[in-house]
């Protein structure tokens, strides 16, 4: 008896330890909709609390427009839950939070919807993270690949097995490709950067390509899998043959495909993915306001990277007070500020967005005024 | 006098007692509304899946062909896990208590308690990052020389994430809460039962067979069946360590899938009627994790009657 004794101790304090940090991310929600404690109605100077929920792929950038904004505006604290795109985007619809972070911009239905809480006018979006995906593979000596869309989506659906491929060595000059067997690892939890992946090779290989386009891996596929970015990482790291996608900041030391743009290939950048989000087109139909963006995967303008995440801030157009306003403004304009995207990037390895897309996207919350 | 003072002791230890018992029946309660409460909540969050249009619900056909696969691939993953903790499990345990020296089996029970209280992400991570490499090769052979046996058909998989590493992952997790449980049944063996199959002339291991192991039965069953509890419901290692897939037969190819891994993999994305469906599947294992229960009771309140352990 004795000796379980410790034993449970031990157990008991990881339990305790286990509720305690559960506590700690479950707090966020609990004071949403307390941001009007303004002391003053002067203007520039930003007090409160600002709650968002939404999109995990944004959470370290999260964390580095949380601290940079705390930073410069005493008095006021960000709270944002990673709880996922659909999960933010409904408490955002249901009023629990004064922003969404999405990693798919509201639906024509969402944004009608969001005319209950956000007034006649409805909710926006506009472009805050982008991060290029990459397609990454371990296979020793050699650093990156020249792969077009076809190529990847018939590697990803099992139709090329193994790696010294007629198709895989045509655009491959001069590399030694080895007999090995194609391993192919996806994400075995629902995800956006699948989400975006299988889009492109829907959008630049419709011939070979032919699943439904959503954040889970088609079911028709069996091939090896692991839970979230460093689990596929990680066994592909450790996987002689394997070949994954994952985003850029994460991939490490594995070899990663440059993809056909046009007749050149291109090599995963920031600058890429970021001409990427600038040869975007705007989605047809919307508010002035909004800045959904319609993704050219198969653009053929050279240098740009097609397969990229862009992730969302969703803000109503106009809030209830002057002080949630300001606070609601001062954010987002932080956010897509060069120092605010910087700041991201750095902590988070994704691609600012361009001057252009970042001076428009600001306009638009600049434009945020309260409204009943 | 000696019977009032008798009285006097016993009036003023009947408000404690009365306390005590209040305070266990509401402990008792308490556990029960939890369960209660846990269930209701299942069933109410469950309910839409029942009722949509079974194409809508994933995979098309219905919660019935969503659910039966990860029933069976939880089933087989917390099988494995018992068919190798157990005897391990029992062995340890005996070593601990009738084989091994005082001062080592001090440290070895500390060691095994220790176990138990590693969390379980950590064992996925172990898991994923060393054990699945490591088997590779093994899981190749077995590919090789013995694929006519269809749960070893090949080809075996390239990263060794497979139901057989989850289940081995799995039987690592709950060899502590299998030992722990056994070591202090067969600690409470009469010593007289032992000595007297000793004078008899039995040898240590007859001693065991004939006294211990008997007294014991319906601790083991218990034991066990809290492990396969633990096996049932554990979801973070086996989110880590399986490569899922659809419910295949072979062991060491990449597929399968367990009803906690798959709540844990798309919950934080989930809403709607996937969030519901989700939950639904959380039912399922309620349910099976409760009939579990409810045999091991019955098994042990069978055998009772003839170990004497009551």
């Amino acid at each position: 008896m004795k000796l379980n004794r410790i034993g449970s101790a031990a157990a008991v304090l990881t339990v305790a330890a286990l509720a305690l940090t559960a506590c700690g991310s479950d707090s966020p929600t609990a004071s949403a909709g307390t941001g009007a404690s303004a002391t003053g109605a002067t203007s520039g100077a930003v007090s409160g609390t600002l709650t968002g929920s939404g999109a995990s792929s944004q959470k370290s950038a999260m964390e580095a427009w949380k601290a940079g904004f705390e930073a410069a505006n005493a008095g006021t604290m960000v709270q944002y839950s990673p709880d996922g795109s659909g999960a933010g985007r409904k408490a955002f619809l249901a009023g629990g939070a004064q922003f969404a972070g999405s990693d798919a911009y509201l639906k024509d239905a969402e944004i009608e919807a969001s005319k209950q809480v956000c007034g006649p006018e409805g909710a926006f979006n506009v472009p805050a993270y982008v991060s290029p995906i990459a397609v990454a593979f371990n296979l020793p000596g050699v650093e990156s690949l020249n792969l077009d869309a076809p190529t990847i989506a018939k590697i990803f659906k099992l139709e090329i097995t193994k790696w010294n491929d007629p198709a895989i060595a045509a655009g491959n000059p001069g590399v030694t490709l080895p007999d090995t067997a194609i391993t192919v690892v996806h994400r075995n939890d629902e995800s956006g950067t699948t989400e975006n992946f299988v889009d492109y090779l829907a959008a630049a290989a419709k011939d070979v390509w032919t699943y439904d386009v959503s954040g889970d891996w088609p079911k028709e596929l069996a091939s090896e899998n692991a839970k979230g970015t460093s689990g596929v990482v990680a066994t592909t790291t450790g996987t002689e043959g394997a070949i994954t996608y994952a985003d850029h900041s994460a991939v490490g030391k594995l070899g990663t495909v440059n993809v056909k743009v046009g007749s050149d290939y291109t090599k995963i950048s920031s600058e890429a993915a970021a001409k990427a989000v600038e040869a975007a087109t705007p989605v047809a139909g919307r508010g002035t306001l909004d800045m959904s963006l319609d993704l050219k995967r198969d653009s053929t303008e050279a240098g740009t990277y097609p397969i990229i995440l862009v992730s969302y801030h969703v803000f109503c157009s106009t809030y209830k007070d002057q002080s949630t306003v300001d606070l609601v403004k001062a954010f987002g304009e932080y956010v897509l500020s060069d120092a605010g995207q910087k700041e991201a990037a750095t902590s988070a390895g994704n691609a600012p967005l361009s001057a252009k897309m970042s001076e428009a996207a600001t306009k638009s919350v600049e434009s945020i005024k309260v409204g009943s | 006098m000696t019977t009032n003072a008798l009285r006097r002791q016993g009036s003023k230890g009947q408000a404690g007692d009365k306390i005590f018992s209040g305070a266990a029946l509401g402990a008792g309660i308490l556990i029960l509304i939890t369960l209660f409460a846990v269930a209701i909540f299942l069933l109410i969050q469950a309910l839409p899946t029942f009722s949509a249009n079974p194409a809508l619900i994933t995979g098309g056909e219905g919660f019935v062909s969503y659910i039966f696969p990860i029933v069976i691939g939880t089933v087989i993953a917390a099988g494995i896990a018992l068919l190798i903790a157990t005897p391990v499990g029992i062995a340890v345990a005996l070593f601990i208590s009738h084989y091994a020296p005082r001062k080592l089996a001090a440290g070895l029970g500390y060691v095994i308690d220790l176990l138990a209280a590693i969390p379980s992400v950590i064992y996925g991570a172990w898991g994923y990052l060393v054990l699945a490499p490591a088997l590779v090769p093994a899981y190749q052979w077995l590919a090789e020389n013995l694929g006519f046996i269809p749960i070893f058909a090949g080809p075996a998989s390239q990263t060794g994430k497979t139901i057989l590493t989850a289940g081995i992952v799995l039987a690592v997790m709950v060899l502590p809460i299998i030992t722990s449980l056994s070591r202090e049944i067969f600690l409470q063996t009469p010593k007289l039962h032992e000595e007297a199959a000793l004078a008899l002339g039995a040898t240590r291991w007859e001693m065991i067979n004939m006294s211990v192991l008997p007294f014991a039965r319906p601790g083991i069953v218990s034991a066990v069946m809290l492990g396969l509890g633990r096996a049932l419901g554990e979801t973070m290692a086996v989110a880590l360590v399986l490569s899922t897939g659809g419910l295949i037969p072979s062991l060491i190819k990449s597929g399968n899938q367990t009803i906690a891994a798959e709540i844990a993999l798309n919950f934080p994305e989930a809403f709607g009627l996937r969030l519901s469906e989700l939950i639904a599947a959380g039912l399922v294992l309620f349910v099976i994790t409760l009939a579990v229960n409810l045999i091991a009771r019955a098994i042990i309140a069978r055998h009772k009657e003839f170990s004497g352990a009551n």
